[in-house]
């Protein structure tokens, strides 16, 4: 048994969630500027993800820090893999190759439809699933 | 305090044959672009976790934001 069941939440989360942002605050209610343009990013390819506000307890931040090898909020995961922070969220964005990283359909013609329902997540962390 | 040019001495001096360009309007938020052979191979993320690496425990402290842009030239 690992002695830091936080890190372990995490690492669950990260493992369980296909999609998953670590921010300030949440998506309807960003507290930082660079979550907020991350968040925004996601929901404006209308895909589904999950979102961990990390604002609640400072230790979240140092767990995923630890984990991940990243100093700064937010932290986009995919898959189990980081894929970056704002800039690099930003970056794809605007390139166009975040809905390919993200594994959805570009947002150009027909939306893809909208999966039903996420898997319901874990308590301790307080993730909440969403649709864009 | 540090300065945008002290952050660009810093990001040089530690990734080799880098070329940096630092701007702060207020020296606490940072924007770099980063061009580096070094970069070559590496991931965005591998790229951005090298030039963070430069400021470890400043990171959130004195440098309040370091937004990146990195490239290979």
């Amino acid at each position: 048994m690992s002695e830091n069941p936080l890190r372990d939440a995490i690492q669950q989360a990260i493992d369980e969630n296909e999609i998953i942002l670590f921010m300030k605050g949440t998506p309807e209610q960003p507290m930082c500027g660079f979550s907020a343009r991350t968040a925004a990013a996601l929901q404006s390819l209308d895909v589904p993800f999950a979102a961990v506000d990390i604002l609640p307890d400072p230790r979240i931040r140092q767990e995923l820090s630890a984990l991940s090898s990243w100093p700064t909020i937010p932290q986009l995961f995919v898959k189990g893999e980081l894929v970056g922070g704002a800039d690099i969220v930003a970056e794809l964005y605007a390139s166009g190759e975040l809905p390919e990283v993200l594994g959805v359909d570009a947002p150009e013609g027909a939306p893809a439809e909208a999966p039903a329902g996420a898997d319901p997540a874990p308590a301790p962390l307080g993730i909440e699933n969403r649709l864009g | 305090m540090p300065t945008a040019d002290e952050l660009k001495q810093r990001i040089e001096t530690a990734i080799p044959g880098a070329t940096a360009t630092v701007e702060s309007p207020d020296d606490v938020h940072f924007a770099a672009h980063v061009a580096a052979p070094a970069f070559a191979g590496l991931t965005r993320v591998q790229q951005h976790r090298m030039v963070y690496d430069i400021f470890t425990g400043e990171l959130g402290g004195a440098i309040h934001a370091l937004s990146l842009k990195t490239e290979v030239p």
